[in-house]
């Protein structure tokens, strides 16, 4: 009997296993048994309600999709009224995502939305296509921080900083995100990308900019879990290609407490729970008793740093 | 470890024909059928039949599943294509598929041999419903559009409503579907545009003329804009409500994702819909053209 709860901050989640923002809905319940997840995640919620972006919202590449949604939505006081109550009737903690161009609405959007039914707030700092002073403050330590901090003031509720693979450097941002009061952060969203037509010279998305979601993308998010979990004391939810048990099993021994799936799902709408079976199997094989066991476990003290690195590193 | 599909390293637990459901309660699945055959029926188009478990058989007219599509070309097909159900088959436990082999998704379809396995989700979406009072409607469809609607003649002739198919066509050797419009006693009209017999005004004199034979309650439609918009403005003039099955690019398939958005105006108000999930039929007179 494999152990595979984990603890973001004082929350238990029966497993490192949850759907990524934007890419679920209770809707999945046709499909899989929802109470099986480590978490359920809402779409990203903005105070009025949006239409979202122009058509075609989704292009294939050579190595993943790229997409721009424009975060649609009916608004808060809808999502409060009527879609809090679609994900209450499961039993997983609910993790709301929100996002807001400015940061004293933000705030606001928080407060609103530390409802009982509301177990987390998951701060969408990071959506690819806004610019990094009215929504994907996640760009810069100085915005990361300012809304943060306001967030933070804003609420009791665990508020987890989702963070952007488009910034420069992203360690720099998680520890100001850890600063301003974060209690986890999400790495993370999607890389900021492009296709063009060439039978038509037109850009292939209506919103010209996607972001790009790709199997193909995990190493190098891995490499942002890595960096940031030895500089961060707070939990890191690693968010990008995973595809299977292993992945999760990566993403945990990189430092990360729990991974969240948008892809696979989309590609084989039963993997959440598949890949939760998988990975009990996979610790029981090897005799992992707790999945706990895994975060953080990379063996890589022994490695030599190469003299150059480490001239370059002040070693 | 659950089984993966030949060569990737994505996990599903996808059931094959006969396993036991491990989502009894859940009316959708994801399922590897097994290829029984994958014809061509002429130059353009492949018919494609496939054994599968016993819950993608609850499949009605106007609803679609979500192909796994292997890859023509040795990349990556990132996304499942959306494509509705041309035949159940209860008895031999089989779906159909006609397709147009056009984009990289229907090629690598093309591709399926019997013996293969291919993985499908669905039932999926809302498809089409026929009210009680309606006793005698007419369907109307040009190219792939065909495929969709031809389920409806055997759920209109499982409710004792007759059925009048228009198929329209480029040539005559792309007529599809009058057989099994014909086999289930459909009455069929062919318009190509080869001798000008599909151009909107000979099927609006023929459209009329059914009405004026009383044997219009309501229009079907998928797959022309242009005849699309042709049955709206016959059907608000004359009192002929509609149904019309729309398409979009689409990803998830369970309405989570906003991607498959078509516009439609309800009430003077346009709005946006989901085709996987508020669809993907739709009342005809909301529909916007494409």
């Amino acid at each position: 009997m494999v152990d595979l709860s984990v603890k973001i901050g004082d929350l238990t989640f029966q497993n490192p296993i949850q759907p990524a923002s934007g890419a679920f809905s209770w809707e999945y319940n046709e499909v899989i048994d929802l109470n099986r997840l480590g978490a359920l995640v809402a779409k990203t919620i903005c105070r009025e309600p949006r239409l979202g972006n122009p058509t075609p919202r989704m292009a294939e590449t050579e190595a993943g999709i790229i997409q721009s949604i424009g975060l649609p939505g009916k608004g808060i006081d809808y999502f409060l009224e009527n879609i809090v109550p679609e994900y209450a009737r499961f039993e997983p903690p609910l993790v709301v995502s929100v996002s807001s161009e400015s940061i004293d609405d933000f705030a606001a959007l928080a407060r609103e939305l530390s409802v009982p039914d509301v177990d987390v707030i998951e701060c969408n700092i990071s959506c690819p296509t806004r610019n990094t002073t009215g929504g994907n403050f996640a760009l810069q330590e100085e915005h990361t921080k300012e809304v943060m901090s306001a967030i933070r003031e804003a609420t009791d509720k665990p508020v987890w900083a989702k963070l952007s693979p488009n910034a420069g450097d992203i360690v720099s941002i998680a520890m100001a995100a850890e600063e301003a009061g974060a209690d986890a952060l999400v790495i993370a969203n999607t890389f900021l990308s492009l296709k063009i037509r060439t039978d038509n010279f037109r850009p292939a998305l209506g919103n010209k900019f996607g972001g790009m979601v790709s199997p193909a993308l995990k190493p190098i998010v891995l490499r942002m879990v890595y960096q940031v979990a030895k500089e961060v004391k707070i939990p890191v939810i690693g968010v990008g290609g995973v595809t299977n048990a292993e992945d999760v099993v990566e993403y945990m021994l990189a430092g990360a407490h729990s991974v969240g799936i948008g892809y696979a799902g989309f590609r084989n709408p039963t993997a959440l729970t598949t890949i939760i079976d998988d990975l009990e199997a996979w610790c029981d094989e090897r005799g992992v008793e707790k999945v706990t066991d895994l975060i953080g476990a990379v063996k890589d003290d022994d490695m030599e740093m190469d003299p150059l690195v480490a001239a370059s590193h002040g070693v | 470890m659950t089984d993966l599909n030949p060569n990737d390293n994505y996990t599903t637990a996808a059931t094959r024909p006969g396993d036991t459901d491990p989502h009894p309660d859940k009316p959708v699945g994801e399922y590897l059928t097994d290829v029984v055959s994958n014809d061509w029926v002429n130059d353009e188009y492949k018919l494609l039949i496939l054994h599968v478990p016993d819950k993608a058989l609850t499949a009605y007219a106007g609803q679609f599943f979500h192909l796994l599509c292997p890859s023509p070309d040795g990349a990556e097909v990132w996304m499942r294509r959306p494509m509705s159900v041309y035949k159940v088959d209860k008895p031999n436990a089989q779906l159909e598929f006609l397709y147009k082999c056009e984009g990289r998704g229907t090629q690598g379809m093309a591709m399926l041999d019997t013996g293969d396995t291919f993985n499908v989700s669905g039932p999926l979406g809302i498809g089409f419903k026929l009210d009680p009072a309606w006793k005698k409607i007419v369907v109307l469809g040009r190219g792939v559009g065909l495929a969709t609607l031809a389920p409806l003649s055997q759920l209109a002739a499982e409710h004792g409503v007759g059925v009048t198919a228009i198929l329209s066509a480029r040539r005559k050797d792309l007529v599809m579907s009058e057989d099994l419009f014909q086999a289930l006693g459909a009455d069929t009209i062919t318009v190509i545009d080869e001798d000008d017999s599909s151009a909107v005004e000979n099927v609006e004199a023929i459209l009329n003329g059914l009405i004026d034979a009383g044997k219009a309650d309501a229009f079907f439609t998928c797959g022309s804009s242009r005849l699309l918009n042709l049955m709206q403005r016959l059907g608000k003039e004359r009192d002929v409500p509609g149904q019309v099955a729309m398409e979009q690019i689409m990803v998830c398939g369970f309405g989570a994702c906003y991607v498959c958005m078509r516009t439609f105006e309800v009430n003077g108000e346009k709005i946006l819909r989901r085709v996987c999930r508020e669809g993907p039929v739709f009342n005809m007179q909301e529909a916007v053209g494409w």
